[in-house]
């Protein structure tokens, strides 16, 4: 007997004392939690994702889109980037004015070269209001997973009030199962030491989110 | 489970050293008291809390009387995305899959993300057997695995361990692994992170395979969920060529959308967020982006024994939060070593019982690490009634009875020394079914009551070193009743 046949005919033993259950999922859990905490005109929630991005160590800017090149601009010269990773479906005009050399996301990169990037401009896929979260599906103006992960500067454009929903609930709806997902909520950080939160491990350790709108 | 925990000394022996450890007990009741407070707050932010715990208890409890029927799903919907599923029955069969499949690639290192099953069979020492070095990427369980110590809690396994524990552990052991710490290394808990990015970085760029665990799994997707702090689950996730997730069969949820109650759940209940740093979710493979194989090994290891008890199965509802550690006074004196498993804490006293039998001392010992007080219940995101479960357990210590075995149906011998507490309650049974014997009994307990010792001879010395005997009445309460009709007539 193989060990999937091994284990499946010890949870249906184990089980022999259950009395069967055919109802729907559904209606078998019900739910009676909240879609979303508490009721928030569009701009109080893209505030509140301001809120809760900061209060996790993200730093938050907010542009229009004529101001956005230039803010990323000053961005990536404030943090002295040499080069930029780029996401191939990057608006172009997001970087139409910024100076450093732009690194294209390829598969044929290594890792190694990818440690080498100072800073990575991506969009995002949805925010979370409630939990101060960006979630990234690797859509083409987000690229591969490790290029918003092994740069040390990650800059995150969330396109507001499009992009942002209230909860955890309201993302999920949006997100499609099949696309690889990282859910971002600040920087990189630990409880590690003594179970309080410390910013900055193997992520990148500056989070900046330009709320686009 | 883990060769490093045979023959373990009973909780008792173990707590006792662990409560006489001053710098032990200091780190742990900062350390529990900095994260109480914080959870609180982060629960109190949801109003609709405990629609969401009941909401969760309801998912893990379907999703268990189901169970064959989701793990079929998973395997199919991991498969179509290009995943493969491989089934371990114990942790022998699970380690011996992963080695095979390391040695497959060519490889001989493989980078880790924290979990415990992997902890729970041992794979670190199977691998090595095997030739292979299994890098821990997790800081507490880099400090673990650097200070060759035990990890002594489910989501900080280096809880016991301060600050200034941690530098002198990096200063004088992060050069036999790999790059050292820098020599001037304060006990800032920045630098420490900083050095730990410093001496695992090289390890993430060069890995060609990565392992880890799960927290949830969604059988109608194949979707896997990695939540984590730091990044080196993301690391250990999408860089190398070929992932390994060893996960216990009772990580399956039903659905995608079961997920939106245990990611408001897990993260406030285990680290006080109102969301972790990072969270990975894969379905199989993806062409182009991370890994180009995908296994995914579903571990039994003693839970389809667990399942088989209706009081015990409980217990698989636990989504490893440590939450009932953080608030349990016995986990805070004691410690996490002396509970002898990787699952300490409340959730280990009835999880290790289950998943290893009570044959062993130090299981036996277990169902008692507890003083009933509750508050593990209390905060349990899915209301798994842990002092349910622990009573259950003592009592099947002390009776024995029927369970299961790896599969086969057993009938446990009581354990020995308990023999003093079965003839009581014998005795008892026979005194409280026989009224008149009953009745002889308290009336000679009430008229010699002068003369009762104020503590316990022989063995129950120790008890009632502690405790005062309960004072015997002057009259019987059934005589009182008698006598006056309740307190109807007479005596008011």
């Amino acid at each position: 007997m193989s060990s999937r046949e091994r284990i499946l005919g010890r949870v249906r033993r184990a089980l022999a004392d259950v009395t069967p259950d055919d109802r729907p999922y559904a209606e078998a859990v019900p739910r009676e939690y909240l879609r979303e905490h508490g009721e928030r005109s569009v701009a109080q929630t893209v505030e509140l994702l301001a809120e809760n991005l900061a209060d996790y160590r993200a730093v938050v800017h907010r542009a229009d889109a004529a101001e956005l090149p230039l803010l990323i601009t000053r961005l990536l010269a404030e943090r002295g980037s040499r080069e930029v990773l780029v996401p191939a479906g990057l608006p172009p005009q997001w970087l139409a004015a910024a100076g450093p050399v732009r690194v294209h996301d390829r598969a044929a990169d290594t890792a190694q070269r990818l440690d080498r990037v100072g800073s990575v401009v991506t969009g995002c896929a949805v925010a979370i209001a409630e939990t101060g979260t960006i979630v990234l599906d690797g859509s083409p103006d987000q690229g591969r997973r490790r290029i918003s992960l092994v740069p040390d500067h990650h800059i995150c454009v969330v396109r507001v009030p499009d992009q942002v929903v209230s909860s955890v609930p309201q993302a999920l709806e949006r997100l499609d199962p099949a696309r690889p997902s990282t859910w971002i909520s600040g920087p990189s950080a630990t409880s590690d030491i003594e179970l309080d939160r410390v910013e900055g491990v193997h992520g990148p350790r500056t989070l900046e989110v330009i709320l686009l709108g | 489970m883990t060769g490093t925990y045979l023959g373990m000394p009973a909780f008792p022996r173990a707590a006792h050293d662990a409560v006489r450890n001053p710098v032990l007990r200091g780190n742990l009741r900062h350390a529990t008291h900095t994260i109480r407070a914080k959870r609180a707050r982060a629960v109190g932010e949801l109003s609709d809390w405990a629609a969401l715990r009941e909401a969760g208890r309801r998912i893990k409890d379907h999703t268990l009387r189901h169970l064959d029927r989701y793990l079929e799903q998973l395997e199919e919907s991991v498969t179509a995305a290009g995943g493969t599923v491989h089934w371990a029955v114990d942790a022998d069969e699970a380690n011996r899959i992963v080695a095979r499949l390391v040695r497959e690639t060519g490889e001989s290192e493989v980078v880790k993300v924290k979990s415990m099953a992997t902890q729970e069979i041992g794979l670190n020492e199977a691998l090595a057997a095997e030739g292979i070095r299994a890098y821990e990427t997790d800081l507490a369980e880099l400090i673990v695995q650097l200070g060759e110590d035990r990890p002594s809690h489910i989501l900080v396994p280096a809880i016991h361990r301060n600050r200034g524990e941690i530098r002198d552990i990096f200063r004088s052991e992060m050069g036999a692994w790999g790059r050292p710490a820098p020599e001037d290394l304060t006990d800032r808990p920045a630098d420490l992170a900083e050095a730990a990015r410093l001496h695992l970085r090289e390890k993430f760029l060069r890995a060609k395979v990565g392992i880890s665990g799960a927290n949830f799994m969604v059988a109608e997707t194949g979707t896997l969920v990695v939540v984590e702090s730091e990044g080196n689950g993301r690391m250990c996730l999408t860089l190398p060529e070929t992932l390994i997730s060893v996960v216990g069969i009772e990580k399956v949820v039903p659905t995608w959308r079961d997920l939106e109650v245990f990611l408001q759940t897990l993260p406030r209940s285990s680290t006080a967020e109102r969301m972790n740093p990072y969270t990975s979710m894969w379905t199989g493979t993806t062409d182009g982006d991370g890994p180009r194989a995908f296994h995914l090994v579903l571990l039994d290891n003693g839970r389809t024994d667990t399942l088989a008890d209706r009081v015990g199965r409980q217990a698989l509802r636990c989504i490893r939060c440590s939450a009932c550690l953080n608030v349990c006074p016995v986990y805070e004196r004691a410690g996490g070593h002396a509970y002898g498993s990787v699952y300490p804490g409340p959730i280990g006293a009835i999880l290790s019982p289950q998943l290893r039998g009570t044959a062993s001392e130090i299981d036996a010992s277990l169902p008692y690490a507890s003083s009933l007080c509750g508050a593990c219940y209390e905060v349990c995101p899915v209301a798994i009634d842990i002092p349910e479960v622990l009573v259950h357990l003592r009592e099947r210590v002390v009776q024995g009875g029927p369970a299961v075995r790896q599969g086969n149906k057993v009938v446990l011998r009581p354990a020995r020394g308990h023999a003093a507490e079965r003839a009581a309650m014998r005795a008892a049974r026979w005194a409280f079914s026989r009224p008149g014997a009953l009745r002889a009994g308290q009336r000679l307990a009430s008229r010699t009551r002068r003369l009762h010792p104020r503590t316990l001879p022989g063995p129950g010395r120790a008890w009632s070193d502690t405790r005062d005997l309960p004072a015997v009445p002057a009259e019987p309460f059934r005589d009182w009743w008698q006598r006056t009709r309740g307190g109807k007539d007479g005596v008011r």
